[in-house]
């Protein structure tokens, strides 16, 4: 039995950047009737399972690998939605 | 001149490069495997097309990690050459030889015809052999190659002339609709500080022949040339 942290984690382009896929499915949205909805940002969204059992080591493992891997930090950011120990 | 074509996982126009490299300015050129932790004796460094690890994450992003690279970064830091095209641009990118990143295309689709670039710096060591403003027809083939930089970072390349070719008309006329990508600036092509690395979404190594449609991307490849021999 050991300590495990789940983090999800979002990536999505930086609000000053255009993002051509949110924007044509907007467009369809639009298409579809649905008129309401004003804007649309694609992103992808990651799943990570991290050995530890110190949420703070966690937590700075997670913020590394996006900063260096996950993200490109000239066109995208992250947010860390959530970090949650699980017992495995 | 010997050059060296670094092959990825998913590298497809690796074998061009080798053959108009080999069979059309006749340079000795070898093939080195990604996983290679160093390189042979080579004066070019060629990061060629294709779809690294098949684009996973970002385009490029992977394949900095691949072994070769931490050779490939210490040829670069010596001032030796190095030429990323398209996905080779992509990684030089992700791997910080070169400013920015790469949108999606403007269109969402991939785009592959003729283009033409319009020469905006002859002097490099990869266009020296080119006049300033001349129009080269050679090709595009992808789907992130809208080249995109912070306002700063683009200041810096304009001022330093660090754009080598940009997306142009038939004529060398600039302007929204001859870009086929989205590409701020309708930039095709950059140089790093030193000049040493370039970058360009189009493929010179598939417009070097005139049975392709047009050679005029020999003239990058003479270029290199000329630059090391001068």
């Amino acid at each position: 039995m050991g300590n495990m942290f789940t983090a999800t984690v979002n990536v999505t382009l930086k609000d000053s950047v255009l993002d051509p896929q949110g924007q044509t499915t907007l467009q369809a949205t639009n298409s579809l009737g649905i008129l309401m909805v004003k804007d649309v940002r694609v992103g992808k969204y990651f799943v990570l399972k991290i050995d530890t059992a110190d949420k703070a080591v966690a937590e700075a493992k997670v913020k590394e690998l996006c900063d260096k891997l996950l993200t490109n930090p000239v066109i995208e950011k992250y947010e860390i939605i959530s970090l949650r120990g699980t017992s495995t | 001149m010997k050059a060296a074509v670094i092959v990825f996982p998913g590298s497809n126009c690796d074998s061009d490069c080798w053959h108009v490299l080999n069979d059309v300015i006749k340079t000795k050129v070898e093939y080195v495997w990604h996983k290679e932790n160093s390189l042979p004796n080579t004066d070019l460094v060629v990061l060629p097309g294709g779809f690294s690890y098949g684009d996973y994450l970002r385009t490029g992003a992977i394949a900095r990690f691949s072994p070769v690279m931490r050779a490939v970064q210490e040829h670069a830091k010596a001032g030796k050459p190095v030429l990323g095209i398209c996905n080779g641009f992509q990684i030089l990118l992700e791997t910080g030889l070169l400013p920015g990143a790469m949108l999606r295309n403007r269109s969402l689709r991939f785009v592959c015809k003729f283009v033409h670039l319009k020469t905006e710096n002859n002097k490099s060591i990869f266009t020296n052999r080119l006049k300033k403003d001349e129009l080269l027809k050679v090709p595009i083939a992808h789907g992130e190659g809208n080249y995109f930089c912070d306002e700063q970072t683009l200041e810096t390349l304009e001022s330093k002339n660090r754009i080598v070719f940009r997306y142009a008309s038939e004529t060398g006329e600039l302007g929204d609709r001859f870009n086929p990508n989205g590409s701020l600036s309708h930039i095709a092509g950059i140089l790093n500080e030193k000049g040493n690395i370039f970058g360009m979404m189009p493929h010179p190594e598939r417009a070097s022949e005139d049975i392709l449609g047009s050679r005029d991307g020999r003239k990058i490849w003479e270029s290199i040339l000329n630059g090391l021999n001068a």
